[in-house]
C-alpha cells in the first residue's frame, strides 16, 4: 500500500517536472543558430589531390611529421587527409589492403621493408625525411656531471655495483625499452664484458619515467634511448660512447660489439599511391626537414600541449621557404 | 599455484591418512628438496630475441595469409561481407550520435538529445533514480571537455554489445540446454577471455580493415563470453519442477523455453547484458591502437607525452560511462523481478516524457546550441591538474616508501618463488602441478593439467611461462588478502559499502594506461610493479565477491553466535569466512583471471616474460609468432589455474558438513 502511495506521488512530481522542462525548452528553442546555415568560414580550395591516408605511428616526432605534412596537403593542396592512429606493424599491412597512403617517419624496420617491400610488393620507399635517428645508452644528466667518465664504455663495470636494482640479480640494471625498436644490448653486454644485465622496460613511458625521477632523487639510471625525441628537450641526457660503428660490424646479431649506425628515417609509402604520382605523394616524396624544425614542432605538442594542427600550422607560417621546395611543380 | 589453492581450499575431510592440506605440504615439501638437487637443469630458457622453429612457422602463416589477402575467395566473398555489415551497423550509430552525418556538420542527435533519451530510457526500463544518475554523468561527460569522444565510445561500445547478445544469447541458451554444446563451447569462451587482445589485433586488422569493423570485432572477441556464460547459467540453474510440470502438461520444446526457461533466467541474462557491456567498455582504449575513435585515443595519446592529467580526464569519464550503465542495467535487472502493478499515473506520464524527449531530440536536431556541447573542458581541465597535482606529490614523497615495500615483497616471496619455478627442471615442476591437481582435483583435472604442461613445453617459453606464474601467484596472494579484509568490512558495514562500492567500480574500469605512469614513478620499471597493476584491477571483483558472499551469511547465524558470547574476531574467523567458502573461492578463481589479464600490461612496466614476448609480437613483425605462442601459453595457464582450483573447490564444496572444526 504504502509503496503505490509513494509512488503516485513520485510519479506525480515526475509528471510535473516534465511538463515544465517541456515548456523550458520550448522557450528556449526560439532563438540560437541552427544547424547547418553558413557560419562565415571559406572552406577550403578544392583540389585535384582526392582522400589522403596517412598512418600516424604513436610517438611524438611521428606525429609533428604527420601533422606538418596534414596542413600543407590540406591548405596548399585541397587534399582530404585521413589521419588514423596505428601501431608501426598496422600501417604497413595497410599499404595492401589500400588503406595507408604513407608513413612518414621510419625507424629502420629492415623486417618490414623485407616484408611489404621485397616480398609482397605492396609499398616502396620515398626517400629520407632529413632527420636522423640515434639509438644508444643514456644516463641522466646528473650522472654525467657527477662521474664525468661515466659516458665512456670501458668505465662502467666500475659503476655496475651503483646500478643494482631488484630486478637485475646483483648486477648493473640496463633499461631496455619500446620493444618496437632493434635492439643489440644483450649481444653488446656479453660481448663488451660488462657487468650488467639487461631488464625490458617494455615502453617507452617506463624509460622516461625513469629518467625523470632518476633526475629528481638523483638516483643512478642507464637505459636505452633515441634521439630525436620530444623529452631530450626536458632533460639533456647524455649519451655512453660504445666502440664505435663500422659498416657491417652489426652483420651477425649475436657477435655485435659495436655502437648503434645513425639512423636515416625514412618515408614509406603504398606502391599504389607513388603509381598514381598524385599531388600529395609528390609532397611526401619531396618532405624533407631537419632534427631541429622536428624538435620545435614535437616540443610544441608534447612540451606546451599545443594541439597538432596548431603546432604544425605556426611551423608552416614560420618556414613558407621549405615549405615551397615541398610543393609539387606544375 | 601452490599457493594460490590452498587459499582457496578450505579444510576439507579425511583423504586416505592425510588430510588434503597435509598432502599438498608433503608435495611442496619434496619439490623445495628436489629443486636443491636439481638446480639449473632442464629450464628451457630462450633469450629474448630468439624463436623455436613454432613461432617461424607461425611467422610464415601469418605471412602467407596477408599475401594472399586479395585473391583468397575466402577473403573476397565472407571477411569482406562481415566486413561491411559490422561497419554498415557502426557507422549508423555514430552517424546518429558521434559523428557528422548526411551532409550535416553533427551527428543527428547532439548532446541535448543524447540526454534526453538516455534519461527517459533509464526511467522507462529502470528508475527516476538512476535516471538522474545517468543524465548527471552524461552532461559530466560534456564539462569535461570530452563529449564528442565519449559519444564515440559509447558508439562502439553500443554497437559491439547489440552484436554480442545477438549472438551471445541464442548461444548462451543452446549452451544452457545441450550438455555436449556446453562442453565444446567451454574452451573456446576460455580462449576469447585470456588471450591477449595484442596477440590478435593485428591479424583482426588484416582479415576485416582498419576501421570500425577490426575494432568492434575486437571488442565483440572480449565482450561476448560473459554474455553466453551467463545466460547458459541462468537456464542452467531454473529448478527442475517448474521445467517438469511443463513438459508434462505436454508442452513442447520450444514452449518450455520461451514459457519456462527464458521467463525464470530473465534476471541471470539481464546480468549476462551488465558484464558484456563493462567488458566492452573495458576494451575502450586498446581498440584505439587500431584507429577506433573515442576516449581511448585521447588515452594514449597522453600517454606519448606521459600527460597523466589528460588520460585521467578521458579514464574518468570511461569510468562514468562504465557506472551509469552498470547503475541502469542493475536497476532494470532488478525490477524485471519486482514488476509490482504500475500506478495508474505511469501511462501517461511514459507518454508525456516521452514526448519531451522527443522535442529535446528534435531542438538537437535543429539548433547548434542543443547540437555542440559549448564551453565545455573546464572541468577536464581542472580534473587534470589536479591528477597531474597528486601524482607528482605522490612521486615526490611516497617514493622511498614505496621502493622499500618493493624490495622487501621482491626478495622475501617473489624471488624465492620465482627460483623455485624457473630453476627447477620444467618436468619437476610439470610432474607437481600433476600430483597437485591429483590431490586437491580428480584424475580427470590431472590429465587436463598434463596436456596443459605438455603444452606449455611445447610454445617453446617454458621459462617465461614460470616467470609469469610466479608474479601471477603472488599478485592473485595480494588480491585475496585485499579481498578478505576489505570484502569482510564491506560485508558488515552497509556505510562502508556505500563509500567503497564506487571506487572499486573506478579501479575495474579506469583503463590501466592512466595510472602506468604514477606505478613506474613510485615502483620503477620492475616485475613488482606490473603485480601491482595487476592487483589494482584484479582486487575489486574478488572484494565484491566476497562482500557478496559475507552478506549472505543468515543474520540468525551470526546472532546466535553473538549471543552464544562471540566476540567480533570470532565472529568473522568462525562463522562469516568459513560460510564464505563458495564466495572465497570464487573470489580466488575470478581474481587469479583478472590477474592473469594483467599480463600483458605488466609487459609494460618491466615485468618481461610472456608479457613482453606478447608486446613485443605485437609489434616486430618478426617476433609476431613468438608473441601468438605467448599469448598461448598464457591462456594455457590460465586453464591449469582455473581447473585446478575449480576441482578443488568442487570437492570441498561436496565433503559433509560435519567435516567442518
Amino acid at each position: 500500500m504504502n509503496r503505490t502511495i509513494s509512488n503516485t506521488r513520485t510519479t506525480r512530481r515526475l509528471a510535473g517536472a516534465a511538463a515544465a522542462t517541456t515548456i523550458t525548452l520550448a522557450l528556449a528553442a526560439c532563438g540560437g543558430a541552427k544547424v547547418g546555415e553558413p557560419t562565415g568560414g571559406g572552406s577550403a580550395a578544392a583540389g585535384t589531390c582526392g582522400t589522403f591516408n596517412l598512418a600516424v605511428n604513436p610517438w611524438v616526432g611521428y606525429e609533428a611529421n604527420a601533422a606538418v605534412i596534414a596542413y600543407v596537403a590540406e591548405k596548399n593542396l585541397g587534399c582530404k587527409v585521413n589521419q588514423k592512429d596505428l601501431k608501426e606493424e598496422i600501417a604497413w599491412q595497410g599499404f595492401g589492403t589500400g588503406e595507408v597512403d604513407a608513413v612518414v617517419e621510419n625507424w629502420g624496420h629492415p623486417d618490414l621493408k623485407k616484408k611489404y617491400i621485397e616480398q609482397q610488393k605492396t609499398a616502396v620507399e620515398a626517400g629520407p625525411t632529413g632527420n636522423e635517428g640515434l639509438i644508444g645508452w643514456y644516463v641522466p644528466p646528473w650522472m654525467a656531471e657527477k662521474y664525468p667518465d661515466i659516458t665512456d664504455y670501458k668505465n662502467l663495470n666500475k659503476y655496475a655495483s651503483m646500478f643494482k636494482t631488484s630486478e637485475s640479480g646483483g648486477k648493473g640494471q640496463l633499461l631496455d625499452g619500446d620493444p618496437s625498436f632493434v635492439t643489440n644490448d644483450a649481444a653488446l653486454v656479453k660481448n663488451l664484458n660488462l657487468d650488467f644485465k639487461v631488464v625490458y622496460a617494455g615502453s617507452e613511458t617506463a624509460l622516461i619515467t625513469a629518467f625523470r625521477q632518476a633526475e629528481a632523487k638523483k638516483t643512478p639510471v642507464m637505459a636505452y634511448f633515441y634521439e630525436p625525441q620530444w623529452f631530450l628537450a626536458e632533460l639533456k641526457l647524455a649519451r655512453v660512447n660504445l666502440p664505435p660503428y663500422t659498416t657491417g660490424c652489426d652483420a651477425v646479431p649475436q657477435k655485435v660489439a659495436c655502437d648503434y649506425p645513425k639512423l636515416v628515417l625514412d618515408k614509406i609509402v603504398s606502391a599504389k599511391f607513388a603509381a598514381a604520382n598524385g599531388p600529395a605523394y609528390q609532397l611526401v616524396k619531396n618532405f624533407t626537414w631537419t632534427n631541429d624544425d622536428q624538435n620545435e614542432v614535437a616540443k610544441a605538442i608534447a612540451v606546451d600541449k599545443v594541439k597538432p594542427a596548431d603546432a604544425a600550422k605556426k611551423w608552416v607560417e614560420a618556414n613558407q621557404d621549405k615549405v615551397k621546395a615541398w610543393l609539387p611543380k606544375s | 599455484m601452490a599457493t594460490t589453492t590452498a587459499v582457496a581450499a578450505p579444510p576439507a575431510g579425511l583423504r586416505r591418512h592425510l588430510g588434503k592440506p597435509a598432502q599438498a605440504a608433503t608435495i611442496l615439501v619434496l619439490w623445495v628438496l628436489a629443486w636443491l638437487l636439481l638446480r639449473g637443469r632442464d629450464t628451457l630458457s630462450l633469450a629474448p630475441a630468439d624463436l623455436t622453429p613454432l613461432h617461424r612457422w607461425l611467422n610464415d602463416l601469418n605471412d602467407s595469409v596477408g599475401a594472399s589477402r586479395n585473391s583468397n575467395p575466402l577473403f573476397l566473398y565472407f571477411f569482406n561481407e562481415i566486413r561491411a555489415a559490422i561497419d554498415a551497423v557502426v557507422t549508423f550509430v555514430q552517424a546518429l550520435i558521434s559523428q557528422p552525418s548526411y551532409g550535416r556538420p553533427v551527428p543527428v542527435l547532439g548532446w541535448l538529445g543524447v540526454v534526453a533519451v538516455v534519461a527517459y530510457v533509464s526511467w522507462v526500463f529502470a528508475n527516476w533514480r538512476v535516471a538522474l544518475l545517468a543524465a548527471g554523468g552524461f552532461v559530466l561527460f560534456g564539462l569535461q571537455g570530452l563529449w564528442v569522444e565519449s559519444m564515440d565510445t559509447l558508439a562502439l561500445t553500443l554497437a559491439a554489445v547489440v552484436i554480442s547478445l545477438l549472438f551471445g544469447i541464442p548461444l548462451g541458451i543452446w549452451a544452457g540446454l545441450s550438455d555436449r554444446f556446453h562442453r565444446l563451447i567451454t574452451p573456446v569462451l576460455d580462449f576469447m577471455q585470456t588471450m591477449p587482445t595484442f596477440v590478435y589485433l593485428a591479424p583482426l586488422t588484416l582479415l576485416f580493415l582498419i576501421g570500425p569493423a577490426s575494432a568492434t570485432i575486437a571488442t565483440l572477441i572480449y565482450a561476448m563470453p560473459p554474455a553466453i556464460r551467463i545466460t547458459a547459467h541462468g537456464i542452467r540453474s531454473v529448478p527442475e519442477s517448474p521445467v517438469e510440470a511443463t513438459e508434462s502438461l505436454g508442452a513442447t520444446r520450444w514452449q518450455t523455453l520461451t514459457r519456462v526457461l527464458l521467463p525464470l533466467s530473465k534476471r541471470t541474462i539481464v546480468l549476462g547484458v551488465n558484464q558484456t557491456i563493462m567488458a566492452a567498455l573495458s576494451m575502450a582504449t586498446i581498440a584505439a591502437l587500431i584507429d577506433a575513435p573515442g576516449l581511448g585515443k585521447t588515452v594514449i595519446k597522453a600517454l606519448q607525452t606521459l600527460d597523466v592529467g589528460t588520460a585521467f580526464n578521458a579514464g574518468l569519464a570511461i569510468v562514468v560511462m562504465a557506472i551509469v550503465l552498470d547503475r541502469v542495467t542493475t536497476a532494470a535487472g532488478a525490477r524485471v523481478d519486482k514488476a509490482g502493478p504500475p500506478s495508474r499515473l505511469r501511462r501517461p506520464l511514459v507518454a508525456l516524457l516521452g514526448v519531451a524527449a522527443a522535442v529535446c531530440c528534435y531542438l538537437s536536431y535543429t539548433y547548434v546550441w542543443a547540437a555542440e556541447f559549448a564551453g565545455g573542458a573546464g572541468l577536464g581541465s581542472a580534473l587534470a591538474r589536479g591528477a597531474d597535482a597528486v601524482t607528482v606529490w605522490a612521486q615526490d614523497d611516497l617514493f622511498t616508501v614505496t621502493e622499500s615495500v618493493k624490495n622487501t615483497i621482491t626478495v622475501l616471496l617473489l624471488d624465492p618463488l620465482q627460483a623455485l619455478l624457473v630453476e627447477s627442471p620444467w618436468w619437476l615442476v610439470g610432474a607437481v602441478a600433476v600430483a597437485f591437481a591429483a590431490v586437491l582435483g580428480t584424475v580427470r583435472v590431472a590429465v587436463t593439467t598434463a596436456a596443459c604442461v605438455g603444452l606449455l613445453a611445447g610454445t617453446g617459453l617454458w621459462q617465461d611461462s614460470m616467470m609469469t606464474l610466479a608474479m601471477t601467484i603472488v599478485a592473485t596472494i595480494m588480491v585475496m588478502a585485499l579481498g578478505v579484509v576489505f570484502g569482510v568490512w564491506m560485508g558488515r558495514n552497509r556505510h562502508v559499502d556505500r563509500i567503497l562500492r564506487p571506487a572499486l567500480d573506478a579501479g575495474q574500469t579506469m583503463p590501466s594506461f592512466v595510472y602506468l605512469v604514477p606505478f613506474l614513478a613510485l615502483f620503477s620499471a620492475s616485475r613488482f610493479t606490473a603485480i601491482v597493476a595487476a592487483v589494482m584491477f584484479a582486487a575489486p571483483v574478488a572484494i565484491k565477491i566476497i562482500a557478496d558472499g559475507v552478506r549472505g551469511v543468515s543474520a540468525t547465524t551470526v546472532e546466535a553466535a553473538t549471543a552464544a558470547g562471540s566476540n567480533t574476531w570470532q565472529i568473522i574467523t568462525k562463522v562469516q569466512l568459513p560460510m564464505t567458502r563458495q564466495s572465497l573461492t570464487l573470489a580466488a578463481n575470478q581474481g587469479l583471471i583478472y590477474v592473469l589479464s594483467m599480463v600483458v600490461v605488466g609487459g609494460l612496466v618491466g615485468a618481461g616474460a610472456l608479457g613482453y614476448d606478447v608486446v613485443a609480437g605485437f609489434v616486430q613483425g618478426e617476433l609476431y609468432g613468438k608473441g601468438l605462442a605467448a599469448g598461448v601459453a598464457i591462456v594455457l595457464l590460465g586453464i591449469l589455474l582455473d581447473r585446478i582450483a575449480h576441482a578443488a573447490a568442487q570437492r570441498s564444496a561436496t565433503t559433509p558438513r560435519s567435516a567442518k572444526p
